[in-house]
């Protein structure tokens, strides 16, 4: 005689992945898993943390949310999106694991991501260094007029700051400012020489985005907002992205 | 590529590259375009701290460039360079990592000596723009 079948009872309760759900254009495709695997095998992440992106969608669908909301694999994913251009279904994993970083504690997430988003929000400056921006203009001021000197076939060469109704807003990762500003100068002289008219903005300058890799809208969303509202200010037409 | 403007913006790049270095010098590494290997350096790992994980996720790129025979390896953004510089010592393929700003202006004969901090030696002392002012 057969086993009496196991009757699944009660309200299905709302899970993690739908909450996510929620969030995504079309959900995501969260729930189209055929379980093929593509996305597993041509991942760098695989078998990190013993993870792997079908596993924890898989685990995510299975309501498996205390597993999927704290293991640390979700910071050993770059989210690159080869998941998502290799499957047959365009599931959205790396939404899944940005999500998933979201729900730890923000005192808990990785310090060194922490760290690099709270030095951005210290100043308008958006530097995960902390950079302010007096310091900013002091070095970019700096350098420019050493090399307008040094070589002179580049004394007409410029580096603005805040230039109002420049063609091209440009950010900056404040390393070369920091630690190496003579790497600076070879992008300035390639603009250059092209003839194009640009500028940096004393605020929003830094081209980092560690608010976003910790997961913290809120502070993501000051952070860009201050890059984008300096670029509208100064009547940018093109934000080009250096990172 | 995968994530912002897609392949054809890979296209002008490769463009790019060909006219600073010559056709014949520029290897494709493969897979490439979007199917390309995000290198690891990427999505905060570099911050995260968990740096055995992070160049182990990089083993695939570092193979990658080293069947390209390559001298040197081009990267566009600072997260890249910084992770698959430190592939480029960790797994002793000793290739070089460049940014792109670098080999253009060093092709436009514009790349003064205090400039090539990421050039080796077989460039380091290669048409230097106002070498006399060698710090």
């Amino acid at each position: 005689m057969s086993e009496e079948a196991i009757k699944l009872g009660g309200k299905k309760k709302s899970t993690f992945m739908d909450k996510v759900k929620e969030l995504l254009p079309e959900g995501g495709n969260l729930n189209l898993c055929l379980t093929c695997g593509a996305c597993s095998s041509g991942c760098p992440a695989t078998g990190l943390e013993g993870m792997d992106p079908r596993k924890f969608l898989r685990m995510a669908a299975l309501g498996m949310d205390e597993e999927i909301t704290t293991t640390p694999w979700v910071w050993m994913c770059s989210m690159c999106q080869r998941c998502i251009y290799v499957c047959p279904m365009k599931i959205d994993i790396p939404q899944l694991v940005y999500n998933a970083r979201a729900a730890w504690p923000r005192e808990t997430r990785p310090k060194g991501i922490l760290g690099s988003c709270d030095m951005a929000l210290r100043n308008d400056s958006c530097s995960a260094m902390g950079t302010s921006p007096d310091d900013f203009r002091f070095v970019v001021e700096d350098v420019l007029e050493e090399y307008r000197e040094a070589q002179p076939e580049f004394a007409d060469m410029e580096a603005p700051i805040d230039k109002q109704g420049a063609e091209f807003f440009l950010n900056q990762n404040s390393r070369e400012p920091v630690t190496e500003p003579d790497e600076m100068v070879p992008l300035w002289k390639i603009l250059h020489i092209a003839g194009v008219d640009w500028t940096y903005g004393s605020r929003g300058w830094g081209g980092e985005n560690y608010c976003m890799f910790l997961a913290d809208d809120d502070a993501w969303k000051h952070t860009t907002g201050i890059s984008a509202e300096q670029a509208d200010a100064l009547g940018c037409k093109v934000f080009l992205n250096t990172e | 590529m995968r994530k912002g403007f897609g392949d054809p913006i890979a296209e002008d790049l490769r463009f790019v590259v060909k006219s600073v270095v010559g056709e014949e010098n520029f290897v494709d590494m493969y897979p490439n375009r979007s199917n390309n290997f995000c290198c690891g350096g990427g999505g905060g790992f570099l911050q995260s701290g968990y740096k055995d994980e992070r160049l182990a996720y990089g083993k695939i790129k570092d193979q990658q460039i080293k069947a390209t025979g390559a001298d040197y390896c081009i990267a566009a953004c600072h997260n890249c360079h910084a992770q698959i510089h430190e592939l480029s010592d960790h797994y002793e393929g000793h290739y070089g990592v460049v940014h792109l700003w670098t080999l253009i202006s060093l092709s436009l004969g514009i790349l003064g000596p205090n400039e090539r901090e990421y050039l080796r030696d077989d460039l380091k002392e290669v048409n230097v723009f106002h070498p006399e002012t060698a710090m």
